[in-house]
């Protein structure tokens, strides 16, 4: 006989710990925008930011070629950018 | 012979801005005066396109291949605006697992045309090996000032492969304020995609059928096929929502935060995946076609941040993912690039994700009980860790062009989420590792 799952620990758990983590991290978030007013540097302090090595995305064409392979081979997409369709791998 | 003229060497970025300036209707006069002059480098300049090449090869062992190239055109006109053009082909060949568990016997299964069959041997996790397709992409995106402290972007996409097409749209605000330390950002985006899989869409739960040949009468055979499926087209449709938050934190840092909202339509199932049918000794008795709901809400939280140490650059990020398959995901990537001189470096790169499975994940189906309403064997979907360790080197060339090679390792350690392996299915690997290598090369110029 197939026991399907395993209720207390595959469904429950998982689901209580997953509101614990998006809460300590929309509170994370919170926190840090409501701070921001005291972060950040003058224009003329932006040398090392203004790198095109300490972009965000420094290297689009990594970021698109990694995207299209875990798109395909896993259940999740997107976060960085938009996880939207245009391939039939999943 | 020798007083036939040398023919110039063929000058790529020349060749290839004046392509997309005539894609555009717009080819300066300049560049058309000054081709093959003196002053073509002067107007190439003027022109300001800047083009970035990228090969990568992939492949599983035993599994899948795939050879992806990248074309990617950006132009920066007066007042900001950027222009970004992109060209992608890929070419895929090899074999897929088709979801039926492994067994005791050689077993054989129907190709997706249903012409004609393949076979796995005793202990071996099917793999289906017709898998070839070829697909070419493109993405036109433009970035322009809308006011002060105001970005705007729209795109367009379009991919089609044999049995698939996709269409989509796109569009980003950004306000950036606190002296352009902060920025705020939301994005829409539309996909509407088609597929038309070879053998058309089979119906949930069918029974694999027969294959059929061409040689002898197979009409019986042929009718069967077509009974166990019910449309050659179906569509699905996806629409997403991102809002954005990025935020200098000192000189030498930043950070991001995105949440995304992304809700999909319409059919989802992979129509080449099976689930075994087994008796309670764990034998295959039939194979049948998967079946998921035809509608997934996603939601995924991403935190970002890059910090320059005095020669070396680190960037770390995590993404929380869940949806209402009851499937959530973690996953950190981190790059540290370190300086080897003021021309090259390296950047050694991990990667960790870590998934659990859809509700209606089921390695295999058994003949007693009751048919769940849905049901998928496609270990993509099930519980698993997967890892990347990769290294690229990158060097600026002579010329002031950029090179770059990237090599990685991928593997996914696909994992038991309490699904009790029956008779013959215990002795069996249900959950079999798939082992990828992934080698790149990118050229700027």
């Amino acid at each position: 006989m197939l026991i399907h799952k395993n209720y207390h620990l595959t469904i429950y758990a998982p689901k209580y710990c997953t509101n614990i983590v998006k809460y300590a991290l929309l509170s994370a978030a919170i926190f840090l925008a409501s701070g921001c007013a005291s972060l950040g540097v003058e224009p003329w302090e932006r040398d090392l930011l203004a790198k095109d090595e300490m972009a965000l995305t420094s290297s689009p064409i990594d970021s698109a070629l990694d995207d299209h392979i875990y798109f395909s081979k896993e259940a999740s997409s997107g976060g960085k950018s938009f996880g939207g369709g245009g391939c039939g791998c999943n | 012979m020798q007083l036939k003229k040398k023919k110039p060497p063929v000058n790529l970025k020349a060749a290839l801005t004046i392509a997309a300036s005539a894609l555009l209707g717009t080819i300066p006069k300049t560049v058309v005066a000054a081709e093959n002059t003196t002053k073509s480098k002067k107007a190439l300049k003027d022109s300001s396109w800047d083009f970035e090449s990228a090969l990568l090869f992939y492949s599983e062992s035993d599994r899948v291949s795939a050879a992806e190239a990248i074309l990617n055109g950006q132009k920066t006109f007066e007042n900001d605006e950027v222009l970004n053009l992109k060209l992608t082909v890929d070419v895929l060949t090899g074999a897929s697992a088709n979801g039926a568990a492994a067994q005791p016997n050689v077993q054989t299964f129907t190709r997706p045309s249903g012409k004609g069959s393949y076979q796995t041997q005793v202990n071996e996790t099917p793999l289906d090996d017709t898998f070839k397709d070829t697909r070419v992409q493109f993405n036109a995106q433009w970035t322009q000032p809308l006011a002060e402290n105001y970005t705007g972007s729209a795109g367009v996409h379009i991919s089609k492969e044999y049995d698939y097409l996709s269409l989509g749209i796109n569009g980003n605000l950004a306000y950036d304020f606190n002296q352009k330390n902060s920025t705020f950002s939301v994005g829409l985006s539309y996909f509407q995609d088609t597929f038309e899989p070879e053998g058309g869409i089979p119906l949930a739960f069918a029974s694999m059928p027969a294959a059929f040949g061409s040689t002898i009468d197979n009409s019986d055979k042929k009718a069967d096929f077509n009974a166990s499926r019910r449309t050659d087209s179906d569509d699905k449709s996806t629409a997403d929502i991102m809002f954005g938050f990025t935020q200098v934190i000192n000189r030498r840092m930043i950070m991001q935060f995105n949440y995304s909202y992304s809700k999909v339509d319409g059919y989802l199932n992979d129509p080449f995946k099976v689930l075994s049918l087994v008796d309670s000794t764990g034998i295959a008795q039939d194979y049948v076609y998967e079946n998921r709901p035809d509608s997934r809400l996603k939601q995924s939280l991403y935190a970002q941040t890059k910090y320059h140490f005095e020669q070396n650059i680190i960037d770390v990020s995590y993404r929380y993912m869940w949806d209402d398959w009851e499937l959530d995901s973690h996953t950190i990537d981190s790059k540290l690039r370190v300086p080897l001189s003021r021309q090259s470096y390296i950047e050694p790169h991990f990667r960790f994700y870590k998934q659990s499975a859809a509700q209606f994940y089921q390695p295999f189906l058994v003949e007693l009980n009751t048919l769940p309403e849905f049901a998928s064997a496609d270990y993509r979907i099930g519980e698993m860790r997967a890892y990347t360790l990769g290294i690229k080197y990158g060097t600026t060339l002579s010329d002031g062009n950029n090179l770059s090679f990237r090599l990685e390792y991928y593997r996914q350690d696909p994992t038991d989420a309490g699904h009790k392996a029956l008779g013959a299915l215990s002795e069996v690997d249900l959950y079999e590792s798939v082992n990828a290598i992934i080698a790149q090369v990118t050229y700027s110029f």
